[in-house]
């Protein structure tokens, strides 16, 4: 990736490019939903770059912009928060930039306050001041606030906070130039000492008997001393372990002592910085903000009234996620249909050219489907980001979790994980991507690692495969209902049911930690707008193809190389006889051992192994191992080969207690390793994704173990 | 912790109240007093969610959604008239 001076800045042609080392580097933070990505994107150009913050899973946006008198100068998004206070790793990348410990001291701080809800964005605003660096703040929305009849004194709310205070309106490009001048002016002028909040006299003491702990463990703070040390006592918890990082052993058990102290004395020590934070705050939006005489109507109470209703708010939110549903299953099917079109033509075309031989095969069935393994997730990774912007920016994505949180709460999830897990019927990788909207690190892993036992659609020919070898069109239960439909339907209720307890358990056993709550912002009801929405979308589309993407190719690769290693002694042999004698089919003999109490044999465990690779490759994998070619899962042959199969000691490989037990286990496991893949990215490690694999491996097993043996008891395993 | 006389999770739809002490646990209360909810704020329960659960509350000119079990231990004084 090439650095920001790949970005397009309208530079003048005649200024010397400013190396970027040398550049301002200027953060953007503000609460969520203040309008931070719209100012963002409104204010540079088109090439945005997307990284991470070095070891977490943050993403990092940065962009350049050029200012008169300055020059291009870097602007670095910061996540959306409501405070410097930090309960993770994830959260502590943000502080630390702010206050200039990420070996990255900004320039200037330009602060995204929304002035509908200005105490809130002050509060923030304040902590900032407090380390000492140039700030600049944004009072973004002015339009609405306008519509609220809100009468807000920028002057004297710029005269009491110290800092220039520019009214925008980020949506509709306005204030934009007056902001960049002021930004400029701000860089041109000397940092000075910050007018920090002044704190009760017993609160100002404790935090002047850690700073002297701080000053000497980390001399390098300078002005923001201070305000890291009033960091550090509202941030470092009473039980450790904290995730922090690079807070000091001895700053650690000063501030505990600290904190220990004033609990005896009776004092509460969040209470009194935080109390005197906003007192400031109430102080100074009470001069600056003169409510409306007569509140203004708001539209969203109107709006919420439907669709936070008892009634009418689920049967939209039905609607919506329905629609979310037929979306993400049928919208994209064209699209996929077509890249698995385009896939098939590359591949005959290399085949044509080429002669036969290693290379052609690494080639075609290594790398092309490979990359087609890749972007086959485009079409929905691109229509849920969309559908998940487009209910964000307009704010009904809040209204969703408020409406299911009492379902999801109850196990032990958060109202906004309910998208991400409804998206998992469709695919887990987008899925897995969608909890990006969970703010909380607990949360969201929490909900990746149920995620992937909701039954995807990639699944389902497996299943109508089974369930036509194994039941017939003809099984009736109880005379009337297809005992095949019964299976179909067992198995999302089982997958269901699954990820639910799933969730349940591992709350209460590795991911546990602070009392799961829910602490949601319902945003006022707005129209979203087209070009911010392509852009997030694209970004979304490009991480996964550049991070997720990359290891997908390569696990592909790995796969074909399996099926493919070492060759068959006899040249001319056919597929199935090659993959019999490949590196995956003694994998799949050595697995007979343990495939042989669920009813199954070696052949159904190469083509487990090929399901890894995707999972509807279980079907074309079993269709090579039975020496038929091209099968999908409505292919008869392969059915009727599949029915007659017999074990090696002569009964019947696919009977209903099997065939049960290999849906089950396909249900439960984690047989995907784009799901994989994609989870390693996002938890930044490879310690979840395999512990995923882990549990769900387990899960699976055991679970078809008991289908056959208790199928086989009954009667069914014949 | 014993739970306060009067809560949140008590004070009936549409009516003011002040926030008079935060009593939860200390990372839940920190954030909600980063919120805004510290002692002497106004605030208002607008609505309960359509399954009875999470409430959403009325409080420095923003909406906020918790849930019932946090509501519980936010202390209020008399709901204002
Ligand atoms: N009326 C109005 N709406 C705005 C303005 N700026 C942004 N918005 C809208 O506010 C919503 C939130 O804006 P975003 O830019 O997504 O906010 P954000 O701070 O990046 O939010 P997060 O991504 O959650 O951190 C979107 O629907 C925007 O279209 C503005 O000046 N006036």
């Amino acid at each position: 990736m090439t650095a920001a001076s790949g970005a397009v800045a309208p530079a003048e042609p005649e200024r010397a490019r400013v190396p970027a080392a040398a550049r301002a580097v200027v953060l953007v933070a503000g609460n969520p939903n203040s309008g931070k990505s719209t100012l963002f994107n409104a204010l540079t150009g088109s090439d945005v770059k997307v990284s991470n913050y070095p070891g977490v899973t943050v993403t990092r946006t940065t962009a350049v912009v050029e200012l008169d008198g300055i020059g291009p100068v870097d602007l670095v998004d910061l996540p959306g928060t409501y405070s410097l206070t930090a309960r993770s790793q994830d959260e502590q990348v943000a502080v630390d930039a702010v206050l200039g410990r990420a070996g990255m001291r900004p320039d200037a701080v330009l602060i995204v306050a929304d002035a509908t809800a200005l105490g809130r964005a002050l509060y923030l605003a304040g902590e900032i001041i407090d380390t000492g660096a140039r700030v600049v703040i944004a009072l973004n929305m002015v339009d609405e606030a306008r519509a609220q009849r809100l009468a807000i004194d920028e002057a004297r709310l710029a005269t009491d906070l110290g800092v220039p205070v520019v009214p925008i309106v980020a949506r509709a490009r306005q204030g934009l130039d007056q902001l960049r001048q002021a930004l400029a002016d701000a860089l041109n002028t000397p940092t000075q000492v910050p007018r920090t909040v002044t704190l009760p006299p017993l609160a100002e003491r404790d935090v002047a008997s850690l700073a002297a702990v701080v000053r000497r463990e980390l001399p390098g703070l300078g002005h923001a001393t201070r305000a890291w040390t009033t960091w550090a006592l509202l941030s470092i918890d009473d039980a450790p372990p904290d995730e922090l990082v690079s807070v000091p052993a001895a700053v650690r058990t000063a501030a505990h002592q600290i904190r220990r102290a004033a609990m005896r004395d009776g004092r509460n020590l969040d209470l009194e910085i935080i109390g005197a934070r906003y007192e400031r705050v109430d102080r100074m939006v009470s001069q600056a903000v003169r409510p409306p005489d007569r509140p203004a109507p708001r539209w969203t109470d109107r709006i919420d009234a439907v669709l936070t209703h008892r009634v009418a708010g689920i049967l939209v939110f039905g609607a919506v996620m329905l629609a979310l549903f037929q979306a993400l299953f049928s919208w994209s099917e064209p699209a996929i249909a077509l890249i698995e079109r385009l896939v098939a033509l590359a591949q005959g075309g290399v085949s044509a050219v080429l002669p036969a031989g290693p290379l052609r095969d690494l080639l075609v069935d290594g790398v092309i489907a490979g990359v087609g393994n890749v972007i086959v997730f485009v079409p929905q990774i691109a229509l849920l980001f969309l559908f998940i912007g487009v209910m964000e920016d307009a704010g009904y994505l809040a209204r969703v979790a408020f409406v299911i949180d009492r379902v999801m709460g109850a196990v032990g999830l958060h109202g906004k994980s309910f998208v991400p897990m409804l998206s998992g019927f469709s695919c887990a990788v987008p899925a897995v991507m969608a909890t990006r909207t969970l703010e909380n690190r607990t949360d969201r892993l929490l909900t990746m690692m149920v995620l992937p036992l909701m039954s995807c659609s990639a699944r389902l020919p497996i299943y109508v495969l089974i369930i036509a070898t194994v039941f017939g069109p003809a099984a009736r239960i109880g005379g009337f209902i297809s005992a095949g439909a019964v299976a179909l339907f067992a198995m999302y209720a089982l997958s269901v049911t699954a990820a639910l307890t799933a969730a349940a358990v591992l709350r209460r056993t590795v991911l546990t930690g602070p009392r799961p709550t829910l602490l949601l912002e319902l945003p006022p009801y707005r129209w979203p707008v087209a070009s911010v929405l392509a852009r997030t979308t694209w970004r979304q589309v490009r991480s996964f193809l550049v991070d997720a993407g990359t290891i997908i190719l390569a696990l592909t690769i790995v796969m074909w190389a399996l099926l493919n290693f070492p060759k068959h002694s006899d040249p001319g042999a056919d597929v199935g006889a090659q993959v019999r004698a490949s590196v995956a089919g003694r994998i799949g003999h050595l697995m007979e051992p343990a495939l042989e109490p669920l009813g199954l044999d070696w052949r159904v465990g190469i083509g487990i192994l090929g399901a890894f690779s995707a999972r509807e490759v279980f079907v074309s994998t079993l269709g090579i191992v039975f020496d038929i070619s091209d099968a999908d899962e409505t292919n008869q042959p392969l059915r009727e080969k599949l029915g007659a199969a017999a074990k090696a000691d002569g009964t019947r490989l696919f009977t209903p207690a099997s065939g049960l037990a290999l849906m089950v286990f396909f249900v439960l496991a984690c047989q995907c390793m784009s799901t994989v893949a994609v989870v390693r990215r996002e938890s930044g490690s490879w310690r979840w994704p395999l512990f995923m694999f882990g549990y769900q491996t387990v899960l699976a097993y055991v679970s078809a173990l008991v289908v056959y043996q208790v199928g086989k008891a009954l009667g069914f395993g014949a | 912790m014993s739970l306060p006389i009067r809560s949140l999770a008590t004070l009936p739809l549409g009516v003011h109240a002040v926030v008079r002490a935060v009593h939860s646990s200390r990372a839940i209360a920190r954030r909600l007093m980063e919120l805004g909810l510290v002692p002497g704020t106004r605030v208002q329960v607008t609505r309960v969610a359509p399954l009875g659960d999470p409430l959403e509350l009325h409080v420095r000119n923003y909406a906020l959604s918790i849930r019932r079990a946090d509501a519980l231990s936010i202390e209020i004084d008399e709901p204002l008239s």
